[in-house]
């Protein structure tokens, strides 16, 4: 009788753990104050290069690997995410990030065309691992404010910022 | 059945005391704590106990008494956002979160002024973007006042006040008539941050020229070339002279210098000679000599 029970707990946690199913995305009305009006390809592909800097941000953290940031992130905020995954190392912990909603508006585009900044409302689940031992985890929805700036063939987060409603 | 009831009994004493010990590690959190600025989290109970703080911009860990105030001194956390807080004691955990906002100060300005380079006179041509931070390099969210200022080759200052919505602030600016260097700035106190925007003249507003025999050729001279606002074209600017004689054509393309184009053509008796350089057409000259 306790051999099924396990198994099915091990397939509901399996079910409701980390990386399954994929985040639902809204994406309200931009609502811009730049003379620059913001081509809806331009938008699009601002909002899926941020999209997948999530995917980067989750790996990264949870190996302990910056290396995995570099496609999605520059300038300062790959510097403070490099920073914190050594630090995660040095403790030996990992965080385990899943987003799952994301409620996003594109704020700003700057005059030349060089930076987009949205916000995100962010769902998402972390776990704080000590040795593949989860510490705890906690739902966390936070707004985030991002700068993206264009590279050679995406934009790259340059400001990846928690700020509190 | 006696051996159940005590064993249920021992059950739900240990239980008991679990949660009593998850109680008394409960933690006391600020609810925001300034980027850098010092900060203190309370636990209660006894004995030790390992306190993270976990966040996407920072991690630490401290060793610390259950019942005492744990102080972080200045600078310990420094980078804007959400964080977990993790008292670790023994087998069970605490938790908690708070976020770090970022400081009220400005420190550093990221000015962005496009272009380096334009012409005199052109409409919302110059444009600034900025982005306000502190000194740890968060992004200031809260309502900041940017000056903008451009100060032009004739001396006079240009100043607009913009307020900063998510930390982000634009200005755009006409160039003006006058060739020469603009400062373009955004300041926040005594903070600033400047570009040079170079002013050139715009292209040739009018053209006229002249010409005078130069023994078996006609010597060609155009008056010096300005553009709308009465700067003078930079040396080196194409001007094309053209000769139209019995149904043949000539074409001859010279290059400003100090200011003018001449240039010698054969001299036919009823050629038709004219000027012109980019859109801009000037005057034409019948040859009767």
């Amino acid at each position: 009788m306790l051999k099924p029970i396990l198994i099915l707990c091990a397939v509901l946690a399996a079910c409701s753990g980390f990386g399954i199913g994929q985040a639902t995305v809204r994406v309200e009305p931009a609502n811009l104050p730049g003379p620059r009006p913001l081509p809806e390809q331009t938008g699009t592909a601002a909002i899926r290069d941020y999209l997948q800097s999530w995917q980067s941000f989750r790996s990264a953290f949870e190996l302990n690997r910056s290396d995995l940031l570099d496609p999605a992130f520059v300038g300062t905020a790959r510097d403070k995410l490099t920073e914190t995954i050594q630090q995660q190392a040095a403790l030996g912990i990992r965080t385990r990030y899943q987003d799952r909603a994301h409620d996003l508006q594109i704020v700003f585009y700057s005059p030349d065309g060089l930076s987009i900044e949205l916000t995100d409302k962010v769902d998402y689940d972390v776990e704080v691992l000590d040795s593949d031992k989860v510490k705890t985890a906690q739902h966390v929805r936070e707004r985030y404010i991002i700068v993206l700036t264009p590279a050679e063939v995406r934009w790259r987060v340059r400001v990846f910022q928690a700020v509190p409603d | 059945m006696r051996f159940r009831l005590k064993l249920l009994l021992g059950g739900l004493a240990a239980a008991t005391i679990q949660l009593a010990f998850a109680e008394s590690g409960s933690i006391g959190l600020p609810k925001t704590v300034q980027a850098g600025t010092a900060f203190s989290i309370q636990s209660r109970g006894s004995g030790k106990a390992i306190l993270y703080i976990v966040g996407p911009g920072q991690v630490l860990e401290r060793n610390v008494q259950l019942g005492e105030t744990t102080p972080f001194p200045a600078g310990s956390l420094y980078n804007a956002g959400h964080y977990l807080v993790v008292l670790a004691i023994d087998l069970t955990t605490n938790t908690g979160s708070f976020d770090v906002v970022p400081a009220d100060k400005p420190a550093d300005l990221s000015f962005l002024a496009k272009p380096s380079r334009l012409p005199v006179g052109l409409h919302d041509g110059i444009t600034g973007a900025v982005y306000v931070f502190d000194a740890y390099h968060n992004l200031i969210t809260a309502p900041t006042p940017v000056s903008f200022e451009l100060s032009t080759p004739s001396g006079t200052v240009q100043k607009r006040m913009v307020v900063t919505r998510y930390g982000a602030a634009w200005t755009e600016w006409d160039s003006t008539a006058q060739q020469g260097i603009d400062r373009f700035a955004a300041r926040i106190g005594e903070l600033s941050s400047t570009r040079i925007v170079g002013q050139v003249p715009g292209d040739p507003c009018g053209l006229t020229m002249s010409a005078r025999q130069s023994g078996q050729q006609v010597h060609l001279t155009t008056e010096p070339v300005r553009d709308c606002s009465g700067n003078a074209v930079p040396d080196g600017t194409i001007v094309t002279f053209t000769e139209t004689y019995s149904g043949a054509q000539s074409t001859v393309d010279v290059p400003l210098k100090r200011g003018i184009a001449e240039m010698q053509m054969p001299a036919h008796r009823g050629a038709m000679i004219s000027v012109a350089s980019g859109v801009v057409l000037g005057n034409q000259i019948r040859w009767e000599k």
